[in-house]
């Protein structure tokens, strides 16, 4: 996107009758590109506004910054595992043999001015691109913006998040010290787990046997080329289809499945994200230079015979260390072979598994609602509390597996025992998750209840009404027309009944079972929703309310409040300005 | 939830045109959409003294920028790095303000821009129609019918010999590609590489680092020395002859799989299968860990335990080193020692068994 | 100090061992470093007029006292060690050094307040002369590692060249020796059952020479016999080397690694950034003069 503003940006002011010499430009290149035709449609396109549409954003405009700062370390650094003295000038290290990784990541760090900087940049921006991906992940999942037509983006987008999270463990490893030495020694172990052919992928991985001489130029060319290349593909495939599916937007006035409402990308769009470009960069290279990342001098060149306490690879991983540390120590040895499950389970199997998972769940949605229709308005995660719940139980997992991954530092910081932690956690993720799950879509269902109530008999002025009698009542009133058409902008859930699984002769019918087992989820996803009301049962509500108010006003309780000036919610006579 | 059933065709997607449903949805509306709201205009778009404020604004922040970016360059040139950095208390001074100005540089120009926006530029929100990705069912019939005749004139499914042959070549072109990767590494010579340490008969242990050799006086009871075997530190005192002194990659290899620790235990706290590998007490285990390899030395005197700081895999350094708790499913192997000739300990062979992480073939 | 597990029968063969193995030698010396000390301090001014073994007397006497009050009800009226029906109460103190004493007691890890798996620091409860009093009179009972003098501890007398290669070998020695449980700058970890390994920011170098010549609770003991004097020095001159050090990168958040790293990632980063985002799509206040204008 950011490519066509800047192509674009200029031309397009001095599109005017008079011929100008931006007009001329134009036409000097578009009678070489023929841009014009699709140029045209896109620089007035629409891109909805909401701040939850920019975390992918965050995630973009971090992998350029990881492409700059990359591109500047490279100036430097040698991806050779060959011998050499440092001679450089920290001190510390000074006469030691290590390799030249290691020392060349010293002298960026000690000896380029700026290069300490770009190091701790390229750091940071690595752990923000894969945190911005999750959440907007998350984002996506929660409204809904999976649903058709966008399936493959979200595959896509899980792709990123996995070549990402590969990416950030190659350049990890680069430097050669301690930790990430420490780091390749156990991915070692974890490739040696697998059935049959681990020995053989451990020794053509390492060029023998770890560590060798050949993993750093291999993961060199993975980390600035390989890896990168494919995530630039994915990437423009990931924003190629975003344009031409235009950006899902909130259901309100106006807003419909069949339009976009919000602003152009020539001036406002393109201003925003260009913006969110440098603001993003600008808070990146604050951090690089306020707060100190990955300081590998002090871990020291990387020895095998030494370790470190706290030794962690970064946040990422974290789940696929929790995995490792909580899994209890079982190995199969039969038949002259060995299974490590201990490690093969936590390591291979479960990372596959999780993401198998989040990837599936488009398709495993759209088969149980046998919805085939697109969609473009997103849904409030209270409207599908079963995925909401489930998503919420997958943060929850992530969390526990992350903070199991880091439970020597929670015993030190929290003076807790390291071993209750791991038991603990052995059980919890599987009891909280579930917990989580039946919390969240309770506490979604009420919400679903609330927006009812809400629609029916008005919203809580707060103003308490004393009758006669002295009872007390509070006052609703009926919400805004916008508003009210917001909340219902939602579809019904279908629930599939259970057919008749048997034909005439008793037989069984085809996929009974299959259909049988759709039917139980699909009662079990959304049996329990609530629906909004019918134009009916809001009429229903209203006159309701209506006929409450009457009788307060035939008791004489009426008050020349009606509420209206205290709530700010609504435009009063007389006041000039309001906030949205 | 009866009311479901009459719901869904009611939505829209009957529409005759899109068979397969790709109509976008259309939200069956109990309240009419009430259409856009009324656009408001911001104060910046109604009183000139405000909008002029604005790009005052706006202008101060760019202007602040280009004062960052002198500034960095200032920091560039005036502190020092290297051996003797310039700080600003205990804050290296050349990172601390090279971010700063850099930063400050880009945040000004983001924040500029986009209060730009927010404040000056157009914002009446517009709506585009939306239109189904799907093509429609003429482009799409034209499509197939297009590519049936591509099909047909190629004579693809009339000659199945050429299809299959053509099929079987690009398959085959796999094996190129897979084998060109063959020297990658080579093949796994398990009983040399993985079931083979540094450690022979009669080699001395020796301290991981100094390269001192180690005399069992030398440990105290609840003593801890990181050891390899001689050959595998500098030297302590010249080379002796007939030890091979290995360097570089050969070097990393085997010391990642040759370290070992030795401890000194009560005798009596030793169970007695351990103690008949060791000598009054003292015990030699590798230090690599059975779950994924990594280096462990966290040993507890009094407990005898030996932590993990990877996985924190427990393991019993009095007890063959059996596990007694974490992820770690096999022992840590114990190397049997005694003392040599001339008073130091000296391994009485190899480990007996794999040392590091499990594989396949481990058996 | 060693809470060693083991009968008050095994102690006196484990001593009548040690005097015939080659230990002794070392314990001799050791012995005759305490008594130096012990000498240093009858001849400081205030105790100039007695003679040193008066002066030694007088000491040793004053710690027992100082002892019963304070340490004999769990380490017995003679430092013997006190065992319960569950265990040891408080371990032998015979054989431990005047070292072990400065340590436990000038760290206020002794007297413990409760049994239990760690003693905590805590706020020291002696002054120094009685610290020094209670280590001359548990040195009395049995030869043992002595107090270093700062000689030791120091890397003086060495030129600048030297004492940077010893810095440097220092360090390769605390990656050996030290980081696996006290991690790569000293910033501590965690130990199985809740148990830590402290950080070593704040130890004096004396304490730290002190806790690796006599292993306390769970550390083991690195005697000079195979961690030479020498090579101990130099690893307390690479920590105070790296104290001196600036943080070149900017703030440090807490010296613990990755996971602090990766929640700073979030908080400050990703927090800070949807702040932006929010304030990039918040809509901005609204006029209605329009109206009017119109």
């Amino acid at each position: 996107m950011s490519e066509s503003v800047a192509k674009t940006n200029g031309p397009n002011a001095a599109v005017t009758k008079k011929p100008t010499r931006g007009a001329s430009a134009v036409t000097w290149a578009d009678d070489r590109l023929g841009l014009a035709t699709a140029a045209k449609k896109n620089l007035r396109k629409i891109f909805p506004d909401h701040w939850s549409f920019m975390l992918g954003e965050i995630a973009l405009w971090s992998f350029v910054i990881l492409l700059i700062t990359g591109v500047f370390l490279t100036f430097w650094f040698k991806p050779s595992m060959g011998e050499v003295e440092y001679m450089g000038s920290y001190a510390q290290l000074r006469g030691l043999h290590m390799s030249e990784a290691y020392a060349s990541t010293l002298d960026i760090s000690f000896d380029v001015r700026g290069g300490l900087l770009m190091r701790q940049m390229h750091h940071w921006s690595a752990m923000l691109f894969i945190a911005a991906m999750l959440v907007h992940m998350m984002r996506v999942f929660l409204t809904g913006a999976f649903r058709k037509p966008r399936e493959l983006n979200w595959i896509i987008g899980g792709l990123l998040i996995l070549l990402g999270i590969i990416e950030g463990f190659a350049g990890y490893s680069l430097p050669d010290d301690l930790l990430s030495g420490t780091g390749l020694r156990i991915a070692d172990g974890l490739v040696k787990a697998t059935p049959v052919l681990g020995t053989y992928m451990s020794f053509f991985m390492f060029g023998g046997e770890f560590p060798g001489d050949d993993i750093i130029p291999r993961l060199y060319m993975a980390h600035i080329l390989l890896i990168p290349g494919l995530i630039l593909a994915l990437i423009a495939a990931h924003m190629l289809l975003l344009v031409y599916h235009k950006h899902t937007q909130w259901p309100g006035p106006g807003r419909t499945e069949e339009n976009v409402v919000g602003f152009p990308m020539l001036p406002v769009y393109a201003a925003k994200a260009g913006g969110f470009f440098f603001i993003t960069f600008g808070v990146t290279a604050l951090m690089g230079g306020l707060m100190s990342i990955n300081p590998v001098w002090k871990y020291g060149p990387y020895n095998p015979s030494q370790v470190t306490a706290g030794s962690q690879p970064d946040w990422y991983m974290g789940i696929a260390e929790g995995l490792l540390r909580i899994m209890p120590g079982w190995e199969t040895s039969i038949f002259g072979v060995t299974l490590s499950w201990n490690v093969f389970i936590p390591g291979q199997l479960m990372p596959i598994i999780l993401l198998a998972m989040v990837l599936a769940w488009p398709f495993l949605e759209a088969w149980v609602t046998g919805d085939k229709r697109e969609h473009h308005l997103l849904q409030r995660p209270r409207n599908a509390p079963t995925r909401t719940a489930f998503l919420a139980a997958m943060i929850t997992l992530y969390g526990l597996l992350w903070a199991a991954g880091g439970n020597d530092i929670l015993a030190v910081i929290f003076h807790l025992n390291l071993n209750h932690i791991t038991y603990f956690m052995r059980g919890a993720v599987f009891v909280v998750p579930i917990l989580v799950f039946m919390l969240t879509r309770r506490w979604c269902i009420s919400l679903q209840r609330q927006d009812n109530e809400t629609l029916l008999h008005g919203y809580e002025t707060g103003i308490i009404m004393r009758s006669a009698e002295g009872g007390y009542t509070e006052r609703h009133l009926p919400i805004s027309p916008e508003a009210a058409y917001t909340l219902t902008a939602r579809d019904r859930d279908t629930v599939h009944e259970v057919e008749a699984g048997v034909d005439e002769n008793g037989v069984p019918a085809s996929g009974g079972r299959i259909a049988a087992v759709r039917a139980r989820l699909s009662q079990a996803m959304y049996g329990h929703n609530v629906q909004k009301p019918t134009a009916q049962e809001l009429d229903e509500g209203h006159h309701h309310a209506e006929d409450e108010h009457a009788h307060e006003i035939e008791a004489g309780l009426d008050h020349s409040a009606d509420g209206h000036q205290f709530d700010g919610r609504h435009p009063v006579e007389g006041e000039e300005l309001r906030s949205h | 939830m009866s009311d479901h059933q009459d719901n869904l065709p009611a939505t829209g997607h009957t529409d005759g045109a899109h068979p397969g449903g790709h109509a976008p949805a259309r939200v069956e509306e109990p309240i009419a959409n009430p259409g856009m709201e009324r656009h408001l205009p911001r104060p910046t778009d109604v009183d000139e003294a405000a909008a002029k404020r604005a790009e005052r604004q706006v202008a101060t922040f760019f202007v602040i920028s280009m004062i960052s970016a002198v500034l960095f360059c200032v920091a560039y040139f005036s502190f020092e790095v290297g051996e003797s950095p310039d700080t600003f208390g205990r804050i290296g001074a050349s990172n601390l303000t090279l971010g700063l100005s850099l930063g400050l540089a880009l945040l000004c120009i983001g924040i500029g821009v986009i209060q730009w926006a927010r404040k000056l530029m157009a914002d009446v929100e517009l709506s585009e129609p939306r239109h189904p990705v799907a093509s429609s069912p003429e482009d799409r019939s034209e499509t197939l019918a297009a590519l049936s005749q591509g099909l047909e004139e190629s004579g693809l499914a009339r000659r199945p010999l050429i299809r299959n042959t053509l099929l079987g070549s690009l398959a085959m072109l796999g094996l190129p590609a897979i084998v060109a990767l063959r020297d990658l590494g080579p093949l796994p010579d398990i009983k040399n590489t993985l079931e083979k340490t540094f450690w022979t008969p009669g080699a001395r242990i020796v301290n991981d680092v100094t390269g001192r050799p180690l005399r069992p006086s030398d440990l105290e009871i609840g003593g801890l020395v990181n050891a390899e075997p001689e050959g595998l530190v500098e030297p302590y005192d010249g080379e002796r002859e007939g030890i091979e002194y290995l360097e570089g990659v050969e070097l990393l290899a085997e010391k990642g799989k040759a370290a070992v620790i030795v401890v000194r235990m009560e005798p009596e706290d030793v169970t007695e299968e351990t103690s008949n590998w060791g000598v009054e007490g003292i015990v030699c285990y590798s230090k690599i860990c059975t779950h994924v390899g990594c280096p462990i030395s966290l040993w507890e005197q009094q407990t005898h335990h030996l932590l993990c700081p990877c996985h924190q895999s427990t393991f019993d350094l009095a007890d063959k080193g059996r596990v007694v708790f974490g992820p770690a499913a096999r022992a840590l192997p114990q190397l049997p020692i005694e003392v040599g000739p001339d008073g130091y300990l000296v391994a009485v062979s190899d480990f007996r068994e794999p040392v590091g992480p499990s594989y396949w073939e481990r058996g | 100090m060693r809470l060693l597990n083991r009968s008050v029968n095994g102690l006196a063969g484990r001593i009548s061992r040690r005097r015939r193995g080659p230990v002794a030698g070392l314990l001799v010396l050791l012995l005759g470093l305490v008594l130096t000390g012990t000498m240093y301090a009858a001849f400081s001014p205030a105790n100039a007029s007695r003679t040193t073994a008066q002066a030694d007397e007088q000491l040793i006497q004053e710690g027992r006292e100082l002892f019963l009050v304070g340490c004999s009800f769990c380490h017995g009226q003679n430092g013997e060690g006190v065992r319960s029906d569950n265990g040891q109460l408080g371990p032998s103190l015979v054989g431990v050094g005047a070292a072990s004493v400065d340590f436990q007691v000038g760290t206020g890890r002794m007297p413990m307040q409760q049994p239990g798996q760690q003693a905590a620091v805590k706020k020291k409860a002696y002054t120094d002369e009685e610290t020094e009093a209670l280590a001359a009179y548990v040195a009395s009972l049995g030869p043992g590692p002595a107090i270093p003098e700062e000689s030791e501890y120091t890397l003086d007398g060495l030129s600048e060249d030297e004492r940077r290669e010893a810095v440097v070998n220092g360090g390769q020695l605390f990656l050996t020796n030290c980081s696996a449980c006290h991690n790569f700058e000293g910033s501590g970890g965690a130990m199985p059952q809740g148990k830590v390994a402290l950080p070593l920011r704040d130890s004096t170098e004396k304490h730290i020479y002190e806790a690796m010549i006599t292993g306390p609770q769970q550390m083991p003991v690195f005697a000079d016999s195979v961690l030479g004097p020498e090579d101990k020095a130099s690893i307390i001159a690479f920590l105070e080397s790296t104290k001196e050090n600036p943080d070149y990168g900017g703030f440090e958040m807490g010296g613990l690694g990755p996971v602090s790293e990766g929640m700073f990632a979030w908080l400050v980063g990703i927090g800070s950034l949807v702040g932006f985002a929010y304030w990039i799509a918040a809509h901005s206040a609204r006029s209605k003069r329009q109206e009017t204008s119109a």
